[in-house]
């Protein structure tokens, strides 16, 4: 009865115009409206650098001249890469650089997160203490070890001789000792990261299998090695998965404290592509070092997707 | 058998206090070395607690050098609060219609946007670069702010953290006769408050401490924010630690007062958020 009011009191071009913008047809518009900006962001950031850099990738051109300058080269690029010493350098730095961070930090890592969870008082200021370099500016712990590294007057090469050693390395100066120096500060920069993903993920692990193992008698060694650490699995696959992406991609200490130098001794693929691209500005060689890049973290990031599949399912 | 438990836990908190302490070091000399003479600065043994105190000139010296810290400050503020403010924007509106909104097409879309996750920034790099050129940004605020409107990776969390809010809201919502945007604006923005302040302390954090953005699409040293400063402050005072370490501590000190307010939106963000890129 009264939907028929209703009904009668609409006017008849209101009702017509309605079967078009149906409810349905208006969420839909409005749908795209909410995803507009961010549509035409990736169209712009994300799919035309990716086509355009596949398309520089087999050509020359150092920006001169406009995009008619542009001459396609074939395949050139690409195998220069193998015939790019520094590109095999790049390539075996980072080979190092992930070897050594991911494994060890990782180690460290477990073994602090596990004290500050449960064998230590004041755990908040262990949290924060360990954190805070990871917080800071890269850039500005970059400087402070800068200082520290000093061959001859920093402290930590004064302590070095103060123990008696003759020839104390010269840590990001020498083309021996560039690279580990930039290990150690990545380790003693990054640990904060990893420690908070334990922390969160131990903090999952329910109390009473600890009670339930010390009551069978098993020692803490026993409990860290049958229950934290198996317990700790995907949470491992996890972190060793974003390390060693992150790993590829570092840039900021290597360009700030070394120039990839010297002699090459620590350049890393990204800061191959910052020296082609940014500073000689081959532009079709730089995109193809992109696109190795791409590769490499690609299919590190497909492998990991079917790994974190598999420990997911299990 | 319990205070012996707690002997071994006080004893072992001891000696990570220590480890703490020996981890903590490089800044603790940041920070001494920041207050100090130039002269003072290297002397071994280190003079943790400076004999003579040179914190004014030191500060002077960052502070009103031919480009003053300041300005760094500035635009890093400048830049860090438009993407910030930006990404949260757009990031919640495409989440909120990939979470609330039905349509077709809606999630191969979201597929779509997602597989864009696995490019690695420093692969686009190249492109971008160009593409400023082209818009005559290059060496302006504007074009680096370009870069950083949107993520992905926000997105996909804040559509997460939207799908577990109850569409019996936005069903009592459109009964009040609201509109869309009053929806979400009114309604999915205020219960968001959690992920937007953790996703927003997160990309400041990123923006504040970026390098790599301002080295490749900035030439002014008037434009350049913090890091970039810092570089210059390292060119120049390669030979005075003590105004380096100034610099380094002005760099640090507004991300330690971030996370020492919002410890636990900073930690849980970066448990969320993990390694920029």
């Amino acid at each position: 009865m009264e939907n028929k009011v209703i009904k009668s009191s609409v006017p008849v071009n209101y009702v017509h115009k309605k079967t078009f913008w149906t409810n349905r047809r208006k969420e839909g518009l409005v749908g795209w409206l909410f995803l507009l900006p961010e549509i035409i962001g990736i169209l712009l950031l994300y799919l035309f650098p990716l086509v355009f850099s596949l398309v520089l990738s087999f050509s020359e051109w150092n920006l001169v001249g406009g995009l008619q300058a542009i001459q396609f080269v074939g395949f050139d690029n690409f195998l220069k890469l193998f015939e790019d010493e520094k590109i095999v350098m790049a390539l075996k730095n980072n080979f190092i650089f992930t070897i050594f961070t991911v494994p060890i930090g990782m180690f460290l890592a477990i073994i602090l997160a596990v004290m500050i969870h449960t064998k230590v008082y004041m755990s908040s200021y262990f949290k924060v203490a360990f954190f805070i370099p990871y917080i800071s500016s890269i850039i500005a712990i970059g400087a402070v070890w800068s200082a520290l590294f000093h061959p001859s007057l920093g402290p930590i090469n004064q302590f070095l001789a103060g123990l008696g050693i003759e020839n104390t390395p010269m840590w990001l100066a020498s083309p021996k000792t560039s690279l580990i120096s930039i290990i150690i500060i990545t380790i003693w920069a990054g640990i904060g990261y990893q420690i908070i993903i334990y922390l969160s993920s131990l903090a999952s692990i329910p109390e009473e299998l600890y009670e339930a193992a010390s009551i069978d008698g098993a020692s803490q060694l026993q409990q860290f090695f049958k229950i934290t650490l198996p317990l700790l699995g995907p949470t491992n696959v996890f972190l060793f998965i974003t390390l060693l992406i992150g790993s590829f991609k570092v840039f900021d200490l290597i360009a700030f404290l070394t120039q990839g130098g010297p002699n090459n001794s620590s350049t890393v693929i990204v800061f191959r592509i910052y020296e082609e691209g940014f500073q000689q500005f081959n532009m079709g060689y730089a995109s193809a070092i992109s696109w190795l890049l791409f590769l490499i973290v690609g299919i590190i990031t497909l492998i990991s997707w079917k790994l974190q599949k598999r420990f997911v399912h299990s | 058998m319990k205070k012996k438990l707690d002997i071994s836990k006080i004893l072992i908190t001891i000696g990570m206090f220590v480890l703490s302490i020996f981890f903590l070091v490089p800044l603790i000399w940041m920070i001494s070395a920041a207050f100090k003479f130039e002269k003072d600065v290297m002397v071994f043994p280190i003079q943790w607690i400076p004999k003579d105190w040179n914190i004014i000139e030191n500060f002077k010296a960052v502070w009103m050098a031919e480009i003053p810290f300041y300005k760094f400050y500035f635009n890093s503020i400048k830049l860090a609060v438009i993407q910030t403010l930006a990404t949260l924007i757009f990031s919640s509106m495409a989440a909120f219609a990939f979470s609330k909104l039905q349509f077709k097409g809606r999630d191969f879309v979201f597929a779509l946007v997602l597989s864009f996750m696995i490019i690695p920034e420093q692969a686009t790099l190249v492109p971008r670069f160009i593409l400023i050129k082209w818009l005559g940004l290059y060496n302006t605020h504007e074009g680096l702010i370009l870069m950083g409107l949107f993520s992905i990776y926000f997105t996909f969390l804040m559509r997460q953290y939207m799908l577990g809010i109850s569409n019996e809201y936005i069903e009592a919502a459109k009964l009040d006769g609201a509109g869309y945007f009053t929806i979400y604006w009114k309604i999915i923005l205020p219960l968001c408050k959690p992920i937007l302040a953790t996703a927003g302390i997160i990309k400041f954090i990123w923006i504040w401490n970026d390098y790599q953005g301002p080295l490749i699409f900035l030439i002014d040293k008037e434009l350049y924010p913090i890091t970039l400063g810092l570089q210059l402050f390292k060119d120049d005072y390669a030979d005075n630690f003590a105004v380096l370490m100034m610099a380094s501590l002005s760099a640090i000190i507004p991300l330690l007062i971030v996370f020492i307010l919002m410890q636990k939106q900073v930690i849980k963000g970066i448990a969320l958020g993990g390694v920029k890129g």
